[in-house]
């Protein structure tokens, strides 16, 4: 069983943001990053399968600048057994210049899965993944809550309103993970000792020119302070008018 | 996490992967359960094979013995971590670690080091550490405890230890007695006395007010007929012990920052929401002043142990040094506990609340492993060249 994961370094969701200078990115002065959330379900269950099929390879992969680094040997440090990064100064928000270079690396890889989170934090774009699915022209599966590997099949559940959808996919295939299928665990203290051994290849990332790019951010406006109407039985009529006719929300 | 100075600039990447990994755990496992468990008197016995599996005990000794042979930084860093949770849960750690996998790995034969040291590391067996006894805690010289080598090799033990963290969960003890008679303190050696030996009692201490979520016992030997092997054969004299007591403290230096870390995030979360007057009351100076005190205070100490760290990964360190930095970051840390516990007014006596539990805890900090007082000695003779002790 040979695994490709491919991860993304984003903030780290606590992190309270600013936008920076140049008005289309955020400022990343003071700001933590770490493997997406979304990256870290996809790692752990790439390990999972591994550890089940007994044996095997996970492989991670990543594209960015050389922190990314830090980023794939947490991934190691949990037990993937080796790396790749794709070197770029900056991660292009065009999700399908991504996948063409993902794709490009992966496909002499012979991989039997390649496993990606369902969207990352930062863009919650959500293209990578099914770009690399068909630039690869394998079979796809977005965001499983439960995946399953057996005689050479997938078999994957996905979350819908009210109900789930069970699906069943032949291999080799492209699957997206969605948050809370498994938690995903801690480096161990010798995992991460171990990982500065593993090998860790960096290479140029294919990238085309990007034919999508961030003009601009803006932060949601600041919500207008609260109002008390009144106090006690005596204010509900009031309240009761201010929501119908200035909330609109009865 | 408060960083005021970028401590985290300082740090490797391999240090900053250890220390948030434990944060993690530390907010996944330690925070939801400890206030109950500190109310129950209980330790979280549930917690050590994680912690094993994390890799946190003995973690800066070395991988031939199942350790995770991390640097002294990122072994200080794992206390701090540990610590923000709980100096009971930090204290089992720093017993398991320090007090009882070190004296096995620096005076112990290399079969005692095979033999114990990886079920240690893996959690499978529990040490703890029997020096003080009821009427020699700062004067561990003066022990009574004495162990009398018989014709065939064996050893005959006698005596009781006091205040030992672990003794009633650990399945071994490194206790340090006087040997075949002698009653100067040159005589001092360790052994590891497995705690189902017949003769060994340990019996839970009743009545902490402090260090609630931790075991603390009372170790009693009677005859305990102890193998040849169980005698650590490097150990020799006081100096022995005391060597496994800095490695402790060492620990203990970090572990305080943690305490006062999430005693300060704490309050400073509740300075911003807690309204009184119709303001929040970090709006007033009383409080900001309170504020300054601890975010200086803490990044000072947090500044001492990362050099110090540095120092110790060098080889460079002295005793005196971990005193300084036991006396100073504990003696902060109670300091930082009380105003963030003053801060938080009334619930601040909650066990919702960590402040007071910490507070209460770091009591305890201050008084074992060389009390504030005796470190104080150390200190003023390293600088005078006078004793003060006797």
């Amino acid at each position: 069983m040979k695994i490709a994961v491919c991860i993304k370094r984003t903030p780290d969701s606590e992190t309270r943001f600013r936008i920076g200078a140049t008005k289309s990115a955020i400022d990343e002065a003071g700001v933590k990053f770490d493997m997406d959330d979304f990256a870290g379900y996809a790692v752990e269950v790439a390990l999972q399968l591994k550890e089940k099929a007994g044996s095997g390879e996970v492989v991670a992969f990543a594209l960015g600048p050389d922190s990314v680094q830090e980023t794939l040997r947490k991934a190691m440090s949990m037990g993937v057994d080796r790396a790749v990064q794709l070197k770029t100064d900056a991660v292009p928000y065009d999700g399908l210049a991504v996948a063409k270079a993902l794709a490009a690396e992966l496909k002499p890889g012979n991989f039997d899965l390649v496993l990606f989170g369902k969207h990352a934090f930062d863009s919650s774009a959500g293209v990578v993944g099914t770009a690399t699915a068909e630039l690869l022209n394998l079979p796809c599966v977005t965001a499983a809550s439960k995946l399953e590997i057996a005689n050479g099949k997938g078999a994957a559940r996905r979350e819908l309103e009210g109900a789930a959808e069970l699906l069943e996919f032949g291999l080799p295939a492209v699957v997206t993970i969605d948050e809370g299928i498994a938690r995903p665990r801690y480096p161990s203290l010798k995992g991460i000792m171990a990982a500065k051994k593993k090998p860790l290849a960096s290479k140029p990332a294919q990238l085309a020119a990007p034919r999508v790019v961030v003009t601009g951010m803006a932060l949601p406006p600041d919500r207008p302070p609260g109002r008390i109407v009144g106090e006690g039985a005596a204010a509900v009529t009031e309240l009761v008018k201010l929501l119908q006719t200035e909330a609109k929300v009865l | 996490m408060l960083d005021f100075f970028n401590i985290d600039s300082q740090l490797s990447e391999d240090e900053r992967a250890v220390r948030d990994s434990v944060r993690r755990f530390v907010d996944d496992r330690v925070l939801p359960i400890i206030g109950n468990c500190y109310v129950e008197g209980r330790f979280p016995k549930e917690l050590v094979p994680e912690m094993a599996q994390l890799g946190v005990f003995g973690a800066n000794l070395p991988e031939e013995y199942g350790c995770a042979g991390l640097n002294n930084v990122a072994y200080g860093l794992i206390m701090q971590e540990l610590e923000r949770g709980d100096s009971g849960v930090r204290s089992f750690a720093s017993v398991q670690g320090a007090l009882a996998m070190y004296p096995i790995f620096a005076f112990g034969s290399e079969n005692q080091k095979r033999a114990w040291l990886p079920k240690m590391a893996h959690g499978e067996v529990i040490g703890c550490f029997g020096l003080t006894e009821p009427d020699f805690g700062s004067n561990p010289g003066g022990m009574i405890t004495m162990a009398q080598e018989q014709a065939d090799g064996t050893w005959l033990l006698n005596g009781g230890k006091m205040w030992i963290t672990n003794g009633s969960t650990a399945q071994i003890a490194v206790v340090w007695a006087k040997t075949n008679g002698d009653k100067s303190e040159r005589s001092i050696r360790g052994f590891i006395v497995p705690t189902n030996s017949k003769g060994f009692k340990a019996r839970d201490q009743k009545g902490k007010l402090s260090l609630r979520a931790s075991d603390t016992s009372e170790l009693v030997f009677e005859d305990v007929l102890m193998p040849n092997d169980a005698l650590l054969p490097k150990s020799g004299g006081l100096k022995s012990p005391l060597m496994c007591l800095t490695q402790a403290r060492y620990g203990i230096s970090w572990g305080a920052i943690g305490a006062a870390i999430a005693c300060f995030e704490e309050a400073l979360s509740y300075s911003k929401n807690r309204i009184m007057f119709d303001r929040p009351i970090g709006s007033f100076q009383l409080q900001q002043e309170r504020i300054a005190d601890m975010l200086t205070e803490i990044t000072k100490a947090q500044l001492v142990s990362l050099h110090l760290g540095r120092l110790k990964d060098a080889g460079t360190y002295t005793p005196q040094q971990v005193s300084l930095a036991k006396r100073n970051n504990v003696d902060m840390a109670t300091d930082v506990a009380r105003e963030a516990r003053r801060l938080l007014g009334a619930v601040g006596i909650l066990a919702e609340y960590s402040a007071m539990r910490h507070m209460a805890n770091l009591e305890s900090v201050y008084t074992y492993e060389g009390t504030h007082d005796v470190h104080t000695l150390v200190l003023g003779q390293a600088m005078t060249g006078m004793s003060a002790f006797t």
